[in-house]
């Protein structure tokens, strides 16, 4: 039982802080589908810390500089996105396509290369990280504590209070919902949109490091991250684009998700006999579900995905 | 008045798209080159060189005509993976589950072949029915739900693989995680070459599902440009509403077109796996890229059925050619990357048009001051 709790909370935080990202930027705009690859290369950077730098140093210069490579890589990359689809008014969807793969195809080469330079017959995507990997876990008992739970409830916290207690978070939003009447009071919609996607860049990559080191110590590159950038966007979506809604629904898929990892615990789900795969099924089914029911009175922002164009009316 | 042809040629909108995908190809093939560069300066050269010869890597012609034919072979799935993302793209849906729809289908004619035994053209059925039905499922979302079928569409992509996995269980082989090779388990279920292989020096994987699949392009173009059908569907696309005010049923339009959409893919993964080429891995853990490919050719052919003919060609040429990289210092997934920065550089199709026909309308007005100014004097 406590395990379940312990990967259904690690599994939700993920899902926090990318939905959290799809969050802003939406509310700045721009769709960002490419979460999944901006969470690969996120994911990319901290394990390339956790490799490198030796496990000797104290827990807290890990933490920070793993989070510190994770947010800047998701942001460098999100830029991809920020720069198509607010210069040059790219189709966003085809963009967050185009980011998705080559996130995993970019983190693939990398690693590989890696790899390869450290020795000739290591042709894996693989990174491990055994060692480094345990400056984020306290252990409470039979609890496994890790940080990346409570920098999740800072992150939803501190997304409320910007989003609706800020100047800057009520102006991103109207550049979400109506950019042109942003502009016309003075607000510099170009600005706010690369604003919120940057956002999203930092909280996908960060989610991306999170989601590699939940319950695994190696991570291998080619299965990118398995759909998750996607239920976090299911998530957001069954959130209704609010950070509190968003941070009960993470909590839900959480656990379904957490399913799979722990089910053979319960003698209960043993007894069933059901196949383990369903229990991989699961978190995607439930989320096509939620989706039906949730998204015909959704309330996304107006704006959303279409390019700002200041000529148009 | 020479000048004024070449004008009116760059307008043109076919030409500014083969432009645009040069361009494409180019740039991405550069920043590829870099890339390689960056891992290991002293045999890029040679790696993009390979990654672009391809077959042409084998000195004897006989090797090298047996290697095109395997590339075709190839690339008739993924034309019609880009041809299934094309037509939803033409109705303004993004059909990113075609690498679902591509895994449903695999699943369905493997399981057809090998359980039950049929013949090939029932394999190829099934594997269409199975992939439109799927696809059908984020249409009959997105119309009545009103769920985003890109993220229906990825959450179908997994559970297609989870499913095909487990149901493809029942027919493997034994000794390995593949599925029964269908030369031993049911030979009547490999689509006939008629006589196609000879011209590939016995290549014994060309088949007639290479002409099929370029049959079914042109098909798409007539259903798309010709036919009632396809100008509801796309009038659905660009204007749900309006369509819907003229009359037309714009949730069955919806729906109808994921089917369709669905349909191709599903005979794509029925074209590659029912010529014996290779078989299905249930160990699998990631979705085959096949239907994210045929994202990158359905851009890279400007979006027209004919022109996803000779870019489908061309990805799936830069694909195979990465196998060939020099293994020591290089990954194959090289070519990945490639393809993926080209599907980037396709999001940037449309400014670059935009400024081209900005650029032309400036210079004719320049040239009509000038020729105003002459009248004058």
């Amino acid at each position: 039982m406590l395990l379940l709790i312990q990967y259904t909370l690690i599994f939700a935080s993920v899902l926090v802080l990318v939905a959290l990202g799809g969050c802003f930027s939406e509310h700045s705009g721009v769709i960002n589908i490419g979460l999944e690859g901006i969470m690969v290369m996120g994911a990319l950077g901290g394990a390339l810390i956790l490799k490198f730098v030796p496990a000797g140093v104290p827990a807290i210069v890990m933490i920070v500089l793993v989070i510190a490579a994770a947010i800047l890589v998701g942001m460098l990359y999100s830029l991809l996105l920020a720069v198509a689809a607010i210069n040059f008014k790219a189709d966003q969807t085809l963009v967050g396509t185009a980011l998705n793969l080559l996130g995993t195809a970019a983190a693939v080469v990398i690693v590989r290369a890696i790899n390869m330079a450290e020795s000739k017959d290591n042709v894996s995507s693989t990174i491990s990280y055994i060692e480094s990997k345990k400056a984020f876990l306290v252990r409470i008992g039979g609890f496994e504590f890790n940080w990346f739970m409570l920098i999740a409830a800072i992150a939803l916290v501190a997304s409320y209070v910007v989003l609706y207690k800020t100047r800057f978070g009520l102006r991103l939003q109207a550049c979400g919902e109506h950019p042109q009447a942003a502009d016309s009071v003075g607000i510099n919609v170009y600005k706010m949109r690369y604003a919120g996607v940057l956002i999203s860049g930092m909280l996908g990559g960060l989610g991306g490091i999170v989601y590699i080191t939940a319950g695994v110590s190696e991570w291998k590159f080619e299965n990118g991250v398995a759909g998750f950038g996607f239920l976090a966007l299911a998530v957001m979506i069954f959130g209704q684009w609010k950070p509190l809604n968003i941070g009960i629904a993470a909590v839900l898929f959480g656990l379904f998700r957490a399913l799979s990892n722990v089910y053979t615990g319960f003698p209960a789900l043993v007894a069933l006999k059901l196949p383990s795969t369903l229990y991989n099924m699961l978190p995607y089914i439930i989320s096509l579900i939620v989706l039906a029911f949730t998204s015909q009175k959704s309330r996304a922002p107006k704006a959303e995905g279409i390019p700002y164009d200041k000529g148009q009316r | 008045m020479n000048k004024r042809e070449k004008k009116s040629l760059l307008r043109n909108g076919a030409l500014q798209s083969l432009i645009a995908s040069l361009a494409c190809i180019i740039i991405g093939l550069l920043i590829g080159y870099i890339a390689l560069l960056l891992i290991n300066p002293a045999g890029a050269g040679k790696a993009i060189v390979s990654i672009l010869k391809n077959f042409m890597y084998y000195p004897t012609q006989v090797k090298a005509l047996q290697y095109f034919g395997s590339t075709l072979v190839k690339t008739a799935p993924l034309l019609l993976c880009s041809l299934s993302v094309l037509f939803a793209y033409k109705v303004g849906l993004f059909n990113i589950g075609a690498a679902g729809q591509y895994v449903a289908g695999a699943g369905a004619c493997l399981y057809c072949a090998l359980a039950w035994k049929l013949p090939w053209y029932v394999c190829i059925l099934a594997a269409v029915i199975v992939g439109a039905a799927l696809a059908a499922i984020s249409g009959v979302l997105k119309a009545y739900c009103n769920v985003n079928e890109v993220i229906s569409c990825i959450m179908l992509n997994w559970i297609a693989l989870y499913v095909v996995n487990m149901v493809l269980s029942t027919v493997k082989d034994p000794s390995s995680p593949y599925s029964i090779a269908l030369s031993t388990g049911n030979p009547k279920a490999i689509i006939p070459s008629l006589g196609l292989s000879a011209l590939f020096a016995k290549n014994k994987y060309v088949t007639i599902a290479l002409p099929l699949a370029v049959l079914v392009a042109v098909l798409v173009w007539v259903v798309l440009e010709k036919t009632k059908l396809g100008y509801e569907l796309k009038a659905t696309g660009m204007n749900k509403q309006a369509a819907k005010y003229c009359g037309m049923r714009e949730k069955y339009n919806i729906i109808l077109t994921m089917t369709i959409s669905g349909a191709l893919a599903g005979m794509g993964a029925a074209f590659f796996y029912l010529t014996g080429v290779e078989q299905w891995a249930v160990t699998q853990t990631s979705v085959p890229g096949m239907g994210f490919n045929g994202i990158a050719a359905a851009f890279l052919g400007g979006l027209h059925p004919i022109g996803t003919v000779f870019s489908s060609y061309f990805i799936q040429h830069i694909t195979s050619g990465g196998a060939y990289v020099d293994k020591s210092m290089y990954c194959a997934q090289i070519s990945d990357l490639i393809s993926a920065l080209i599907i980037y550089l396709c999001g940037f199709v449309f400014f670059f048009k935009l400024w081209l026909n900005r650029l032309l309308d400036k210079r004719d007005e320049k040239r009509m001051m000038k020729e105003q100014k002459g009248g004058e004097a």
